[in-house]
């Protein structure tokens, strides 16, 4: 019989935090300049430069410890990581080792598994610390040379560590999808992970279901977009079980993902692991951070996705999943308290919001940003459906108007296209006597023990109103005048 | 032997006499500029210059004599200097003597720079040291060695030889210089001139090339005290480019000069006149410590049980914080690279390993391997420790005294040669000055007599945190009674 294996994950993740500087030098790093046109002397290391903390990354990282939970050190260290790269200029990294200034914290999502029902994750962090990016080495047209762009160069990261209590690709990715949203919905992070912004390194291993120890881990870099994330670790866990069923062990090494061939492959082992000779930076004083600032920045910060999820379900009764689904971003969330504050049935603008909206989303690829439907509009729609103005088909054909940019106004469209739901019930009477005489043959079907034929009947009558009649009144005639 | 210096010379003149003088018109700032740069060209032989730049130094002398005219004055208006290689400059070559920095120009000037020159200080040049400030004797240039004027067959002592050469030569009447562990009071007491490092923290780092960050102090060397408190005036002060740099209020260093000595407490460390003080330096800081007695102070015997100690914790904090601040040059953005090279981890070896000279290359190693895995504790982190009871104990010995004198070397200048075989007695000739650059505190060197073959002896004076007005004003008071820091050497 097979051996049952767990797999163990945990996450490594490098925020690109929003500054309007660098970590340490007062400038831009905004991205995509010419190379090494946005490096200043400090970020080039020439000889007398220093480093001066830009506070604003301080803050920024005090904010994401606030979101999660996690203590906020009154007092933390900057050391030198030192190692020789062409694309690290001083010859050594500012990071914090020993004292990092965010410890601890925790973040709970929902995981979805493909095969079973949702639940919810709670995951302990180990950390957050400050740091500085290295710049880039473009080993491609320089022929035979190697080209150095120190643009990024100084841009401030935020090392969020988790501890390996991840148990499955999926519950991976939700959490760094979570992760991610936290970020950008606490303004910290753009979030483009093609451009880098935020970049997952995750820590993998297997071991026996049930042992108590962990097993060999391997570090898989280049994780830059969720479904290589998940492909990257579904391959990964595979290696290392068919490795150890073969007889084989798993080596602690660091891999990169190639997605082109769905393969990870060495890139350095711990054997050649440099010794990076950490100790405190003498030129920047140990990171003080006060009370009042901490509070400062909290009194700052959005309401957080966990408890704007949690007041959806109790005031508004929207359900656990769609809570969730309606957080899963800032701007998102955004759209919709706009509508359900200008709707009557927050229920409702959720399952528009959810249903059609999302849906026309992403057969367009469009991010919620730029949602061609105003919000106040979705409203009105929604409205018009509580109010009996419209019935459901016409909202959906409504939507389609607004979605396709050829209706502006709602109520503007309802009038000039007489879109108004037919609720007379004489007028329906009428139609349903005509549509009776002249469906003998269905009202025969019906009449045989045919059920299908009465939903036919309906859709005659419907297409008789041009699809405007109020489906209830229509069904309620219909089964009277049947019986 | 030496003679006093003869009123009237400007080449002789102090800080406060040319001032005098340029204000009355008696001599303009491009005079004095080309009376020293020709001075520094008439004595190349001493080597203390590495780049001078006649052109660069009239134009800043012409708009000193512009200022001037305008209606501008200040002491130090028009008046020239010259800067160690360590401090970065745009109108100068900037290399630390180094060769892996061979014609490197900086985009911007180091700040200590900036505030002199925004003074209206006009630059002669840049000068000679050790490499990267690594040295006591200044053999370790990649531009070879200095002269002592007083004496051509010794050292003018390290790494701040060539400033400590030009002022005692008056190449220049002042020149900057740097202290990471005696790299001023050294030199000074070696070439018979004035050095003094105020407070860690007082002067910006910015500009200045990194060789220990956590110790490194930009100070002067001046012919005397009066001349370092005014130029201090202009030189220290808060810089945020600098997170270590101090923000206080600014001071009038020059405020003691005129104080009196009766009541001051001098302490005596007898650690500081333990074996190995040659004889003839402990004779002459002896006599400079009476003199003090005759001024009124009072000598107080201090401990500091641990200075001895200073030596072994110095070299290993500097010399750690020196392998990670020289990382950055690795041939691939400026400086030197070697020729050849099949790869990256090849180019920057052999960069490094043509570029750097035998001691740096020494510092790198020790520093490389007491930060190392499995052994940062025992090195890097117990010499940090013991740092903080070095400091401590002057702490206790400034709660009895107000300033702690004693010797800055325990003999006169030596030959060259004579220790660079022997990297351990090189280091030891830091013995006195180390532990006031571990404690942070303001520490100078002055001229209190000479030894064999004529070589000038130093006394150290120290201070607590921000004394320098203090230490400044009680060297002037044995200045103004005596006049060791007005002998010349001779032919100059």
């Amino acid at each position: 019989m097979a051996q049952a294996w767990e797999t163990v994950i945990g996450f490594e993740t490098h925020v690109q935090l929003q500054t309007a500087s660098g970590i340490f030098s007062g400038t831009s790093k905004a991205f995509g300049g010419a190379p090494n046109s946005q490096a200043s002397v400090i970020d080039l290391a020439l000889p007398g430069a220093l480093p001066v903390l830009n506070a604003g990354a301080v803050e920024r990282a005090v904010a994401f410890g606030i979101a999660v939970g996690a203590t906020i050190a009154p007092r933390s260290v900057f050391a030198r990581k030192n190692y020789f790269y062409p694309d690290l200029p001083k010859g050594y990294q500012i990071s914090q080792y020993e004292i990092p200034v965010v410890q601890g914290g925790r973040m709970s999502f929902t995981v979805v598994p493909r095969d079973g029902e949702p639940y919810v994750k709670t995951i302990d962090l180990t950390r957050a610390h400050l740091e500085e990016d290295a710049g880039k080495s473009l080993h491609e047209d320089y022929h035979g040379m190697s080209g150095i762009d120190l643009n990024r160069a100084g841009t401030p990261l935020l090392e969020i560590v988790t501890e390996p209590q991840l148990r499955s690709s999926t519950e991976a990715v939700a959490y760094a999808r979570t992760l991610h949203a936290l970020v950008v919905w606490l303004g910290i992070c753009d979030g483009n992970m093609q451009e880098g912004s935020f970049r997952c390194d995750a820590n993998v291993s297997v071991r026996p279901a049930g042992s108590g120890t962990l097993g060999t881990r391997v570090e898989i870099k280049n994780l830059n977009s969720f479904r290589f994330l998940q492909q990257a670790i579904d391959h990964e866990v595979r290696r290392q079980i068919e490795l150890i069923e073969d007889g084989g062990r798993v080596v602690q090494e660091t891999r990169l993902y190639d997605p082109d061939r769905d393969q990870t492959r060495p890139m350095r082992s711990k054997e050649d692991a440099a010794d990076y000779r950490y100790f405190p930076d003498p030129d920047l004083l140990p990171l003080q951070i006060d009370g009042a600032l901490i509070e400062r920045i909290r009194a700052a910060l959005p309401e957080l996705p966990g408890a704007m999820r949690a007041r959806l379900v109790q005031d508004y009764g929207l359900t656990e999943h769609d809570a969730a689904a309606l957080t899963a971003s800032r701007a998102l969330a955004q759209y919709f308290e706009r509508v359900a504050a200008a709707a009557g049935d927050r229920k409702a603008a959720a399952n528009w919001i959810l249903g059609e909206l999302s849906a026309a989303l992403n057969a367009e690829d469009l991010p919620i940003e730029r949602c061609p439907v105003a919000a106040t509009e979705l409203a009105v729609l929604v409205n018009r459906i509580g109010d009996g103005t419209i019935n459901g088909k016409t909202a959906k054909d409504l939507f389609g108007l607004l979605w396709r940019g050829e209706a502006a106004s709602v109520d503007a469209a309802i009038e000039a296209r007489g879109l108004r739901q037919i609720s007379d019930s004489g007028a329906l009477e009428r139609i349903v006597d005509e549509v009776l005489a002249a469906q003998a043959a269905m009202v025969a079907e019906f009449r045989g023990g045919k059920e299908k034929a009465f939903q036919a009947l309906v859709g005659q009558a419907m297409k008789a109103t041009k699809g405007k009649a109020n489906p209830q009144q229509l069904n309620e005639i219909l089964r009277r005048k049947l019986r | 032997m030496s003679a006093t210096a003869p009123a009237g010379r400007p080449e002789h003149a102090s800080l406060a006499q040319l001032g005098a003088l340029l204000d009355r018109r008696q001599v303009s700032a491009v005079e004095l500029a080309r009376l020293f740069l020709d001075r520094i060209e008439r004595h190349r032989d001493l080597n203390a210059f590495l780049d001078v730049r006649p052109e660069a130094t009239l134009a800043q002398a012409r708009a000193a004599d512009e200022r001037r005219a305008r209606g501008e004055s200040g002491p130090l208006l028009g008046v020239p200097l010259a800067h160690k290689d360590v401090f970065v400059t745009r109108d100068w070559h900037t290399t630390a003597s180094s060769r892996i920095l061979q014609g490197y120009t900086s985009p911007f000037d180091a700040a200590v720079v900036e505030r002199l020159a925004g003074a209206g200080m006009v630059c002669l040049g840049k000068l000679n040291c050790d490499e990267f400030a690594m040295g006591s004797s200044n053999e370790n240039s990649a531009y070879g060695k200095v002269l002592n004027p007083w004496d051509r067959g010794a050292v003018p002592g390290g790494s701040s030889g060539g400033s400590a050469a030009a002022v005692a030569a008056r190449l220049a009447p002042l020149a900057t210089a740097t202290d990471t562990g005696g790299s001023i009071r050294e030199p000074a007491a070696f070439s018979g001139v004035t050095g003094t490092k105020p407070t860690y923290g007082r002067p910006s780092r910015w500009g200045m090339i990194a060789f220990a960050s956590s110790l490194d102090t930009a100070g002067l060397l001046t012919q005397d005290a009066r001349d370092c408190a005014l130029a201090f005036n202009a030189m220290l002060g808060f810089d945020p480019r600098d997170s270590t740099s101090v923000e206080r209020p600014p001071e009038d260093y020059t405020r003691h000069l005129e104080t009196g000595l009766d009541g001051l407490r001098i302490g005596v460390p007898q650690e500081f006149f333990a074996a190995g003080l040659e004889p003839e330096v402990e004779a002459a800081v002896r006599a400079a410590l009476h003199e003090y007695e005759k001024l009124g102070a009072r000598l107080v015997t201090v401990q500091l049980p641990n200075a001895a100690l200073g030596i072994p914790v110095y070299y290993v904090v500097a010399s750690a914080e020196a392998s990670s601040n020289l990382s950055r040059y690795d041939g691939v953005r400026y400086g030197y690279r070697t020729a050849d090279y099949a790869d990256l981890a090849e180019l920057m070896a052999k960069t490094r390993a043509e570029g750097f000279g035998a001691e740096v290359k020494r510092r790198v190693l020790i520093g490389t391997y007491v930060l190392s895995h499995g052994y940062y504790d025992a090195y890097f982190l117990q010499a940090s420790r013991v740092r903080r009871v070095i400091a401590g104990e002057f702490q206790r010995a400034f709660a009895q005294c107000d300033l702690i004198a004693g010797p800055v070397t325990s003999g006169v200048a030596f030959g060259f040669g004579e220790k660079s075989a022997d990297p351990v007695a090189m280091y030891l000739a830091d013995l006195y000055t180390v532990p006031s650059s571990l404690a942070g505190v303001p520490a100078m060197s002055l001229p209190c007599g000479f030894g064999r073959q004529g070589r000038p002896i130093g006394l150290q004076l120290m201070a607590n945190h921000f004394d320098e007005a203090r230490m400044l004003g009680a060297a002037h008071r044995f200045q103004c009674a005596t006049d060791w820091h007005a002998r010349l050497p001779p032919g100059f």
